[in-house]
């Protein structure tokens, strides 16, 4: 006789789920995971997070006018040249010290910052915009394809920094009139960066669009009747997030570095308005007396533009789904 | 591989002609007037005729079709003159009489031909750039190599850093803290790069040398970062392949392994880094000559542009695009030359 067969067969052991079965895990919680792990991106995250919130309420908590002249406070040192400087003059009302005109130079490094963060974030997102649509056009549209990517080509054969100066010099004078001395010149550096830095994104994107165009989903989306806008809208764009999160993250260091470049140059916002840039500038001439006035914006360059590089150097990881998960 | 380099010249000729247009017409909004600076007094036919004397009265299209024939048909006949006349190199051969007098482009700070002036330039800035290029070049090769092959090691660790710090600090941060440590602290070598200087014995080579330290030093860092993390990336993409295993099987030492069999292979997509890294090297230049007061063709454009030059401004923009479009086209070419794999026709 066989044995009889249980109503409700017992599972093998080896095959039993120990505990509960995770709850299903959404992508973005892995790139986060990933992101996790890399150090120098987490740092990079956070500096960045520190310097635009200290940009934006800073002024605020020290509610000092950067503008504000102090001709009897002139030239203060740092209130930590006093650990080795007993003489200096220093003062814990002026903790970074004052310029040749008696301005705060916390205040200086706070409002400049302000127009650096304000101009890289607005170069980036311009061009990121530029860029993005023409690499969409160029992948999606077969017709626009060839003349689009000439003209990538072309905006890249262009020399950037000389046309930059070009530029920026020539339409000084009617910006300014048009949108006031710091408004114009705002509109003018952003847009001639947007305008001369979107073709890297475009390129990456086109090339991404062609290879996803022809997937099977876009097929599906195609044979329920999508029209052309909602596809690119809604199945491919979402599918380009990654490299363009990435080219991001390059755009804005490019855009600050190009920003404080050009008002080291001599050629970006009036004398009068700080940016990091400008600050190091008009402290060059007097380096030997006061290094730290070349010193503090130019750390406070630096270690922005490095913390943008290593978020952009994480994200690229994390995002990368081959990588993620190892 | 020869249609293909002949094909892309011959497209080169219609970018270089479009982005020199792009340029003129930009220059052709500009608000300055050349005759600014002349007094009141001057009748106006009189600064008319002045106008029309430095090619300003023409119609916009005119003006462009001038400038071109002058930098690509007066321009290469002076060069010729001058090679079958004064150089040593061609001297031997008769003399051509090409150029007779015909207006050349004319600069309207100095009133002399903007080539001249170029030409006076480019020795200083070759110096700087071309010396900071070559000793970028030698530190990040060893550098990315190493630290491809000790992946993740504290070599590798480090070096990534430090490649890190020389992408993410700009020229004109590392420029004036090399001054304030060197020259101003320590007193090593002087912070003014002194292109009137002459070499002609072993003291002043190494004036010379002391003065070039600092520029090079600032410009080679973005190099070093640069390469070296492309050379490391491309080494590892290749030490992972089998014929890698393979000749590790058959028993090669891991220095023939590394130096013979990976690196010929890495080196082809650096080498065309390095090809097209060259005209943004030109252009970063412009600020490091500004810090250290070399008075090369970067800080040229910057004058001219103060100055209101236009000419200058816009033959100095064009070599600029030129150096652009031609590496372009010498690291598409090397690309082809260097990887058997790359069929252009």
């Amino acid at each position: 006789m066989t044995e009889p067969v249980q109503s409700t067969p017992v599972p093998i052991e080896a095959l039993a789920d120990k505990g509960p079965l995770e709850p299903p895990r959404s992508q973005w919680k892995d790139v986060w995971d990933q992101f996790r792990k890399h150090k120098g991106a987490m740092f990079g995250g956070g500096f960045l997070l520190f310097i635009t919130l200290a940009v934006l309420l800073g002024p605020w908590i020290w509610q000092v006018d950067p503008q504000k002249l102090d001709i009897r406070g002139k030239d203060m040192r740092p209130i930590w040249t006093a650990l080795w400087d007993s003489n200096a003059k220093v003062g814990w009302h002026r903790p970074f010290g004052t310029d040749q005109l008696g301005r705060d130079q916390l205040a200086q490094i706070l409002s400049g910052g302000r127009a650096s963060m304000a101009v890289g974030w607005a170069a980036m997102i311009l061009s990121l915009l530029i860029g993005t649509m023409v690499g969409v056009l160029a992948g999606f549209t077969r017709k626009l394809d060839g003349p689009l990517m000439r003209l990538t080509d072309l905006f890249l054969s262009l020399p950037i920094l000389p046309l930059l100066l070009v530029a920026v010099t020539l339409f000084r004078q009617p910006l300014r009139e048009a949108f006031g001395p710091e408004g114009g010149m705002f509109f003018l550096i952003v847009g001639i960066i947007a305008i001369t830095s979107w073709m890297p994104t475009a390129r990456i994107v086109r090339g991404d669009i062609l290879a996803l165009k022809e997937r099977e989903f876009i097929l599906a989306a195609r044979s329920i009747g999508t029209t052309p806008f909602r596809i690119v809208q809604r199945h491919l764009l979402p599918n380009v997030l990654s490299p363009i999160m990435v080219s991001a993250t390059l755009g804005l260091a490019t855009a600050i570095i190009t920003e404080s470049a050009l008002s080291f140059l001599g050629v970006g916002f009036p004398s009068d308005f700080p940016t990091w840039g400008k600050m190091l500038a008009d402290a060059v001439q007097r380096m030997e007396q006061f290094p730290e006035r070349v010193i503090l914006p130019g750390i406070a360059i630096s270690l922005t533009v490095l913390s943008v590089n290593y978020l952009g150097d994480g994200l690229r990881d994390a995002l990368d789904p081959r990588i993620r998960g190892r | 591989m020869l249609t293909f380099a002949i094909r892309r010249l011959v497209l080169a000729i219609p970018t270089l002609l479009f982005i020199s247009f792009v340029i003129f017409m930009l220059l052709q909004l500009a608000p300055g007037d050349p005759m600014a600076q002349v007094p009141l007094t001057v009748p106006p036919e009189v600064k008319e005729k002045m106008r029309q004397a430095l090619g300003v009265g023409e119609p916009a299209l005119v003006q462009y079709w001038k400038w071109l024939v002058q930098v690509f048909w007066l321009e290469p006949k002076v060069f010729i003159d001058y090679l079958t006349n004064s150089s040593t190199l061609l001297g031997w051969l008769p003399d051509t009489n090409l150029y007779n007098d015909e207006l050349r482009v004319i600069s309207w700070q100095t009133r002399s031909p903007v080539m001249d002036i170029v030409i006076q330039r480019i020795p200083q800035t070759l110096w700087v750039v071309g010396m900071s290029y070559i000793v970028g070049i030698l530190i990040a090769l060893p550098i990315g190599i190493y630290s491809a092959y000790r992946q993740y090691s504290i070599f590798d660790q480090s070096g990534t850093f430090i490649t890190m710090i020389g992408f993410s600090v700009p020229p004109f941060f590392t420029g004036p803290l090399l001054i304030v440590i060197f020259s101003v602290q320590l007193g090593w070598f002087p912070s003014i790069y002194d292109t009137t200087h002459v070499v002609n014995d072993w003291a002043s080579l190494k004036v010379q040398f002391n003065q070039m330290i600092l520029p090079v030093m600032v410009l080679a860092l973005q190099t070093t970062a640069q390469i070296s993390r492309y050379m490391r990336a491309s080494m590892l993409d290749n030490l992972n392949q089998d014929y890698v295993r393979t000749a590790r099987a058959k028993g090669l030492s891991e220095a023939v392994v590394v130096a013979v069999h990976v690196l010929r292979n890495s080196m082809i997509p650096v080498i065309t880094v390095i090809a097209l890294g060259v005209p943004a090297i030109f252009g970063g230049a412009i600020i490091t000559e500004n810090v250290f007061k070399v008075n090369g063709i970067g800080q040229l454009l910057i004058t001219a542009l103060f100055a209101n030059d236009l000419p200058m401004v816009m033959t100095l923009t064009f070599i600029f695009a030129v150096l652009i479009v031609v590496f372009n086209l010498i690291a598409d070419i090397l690309y082809g030359l260097l990887d058997p794999r790359i069929r252009y026709d």
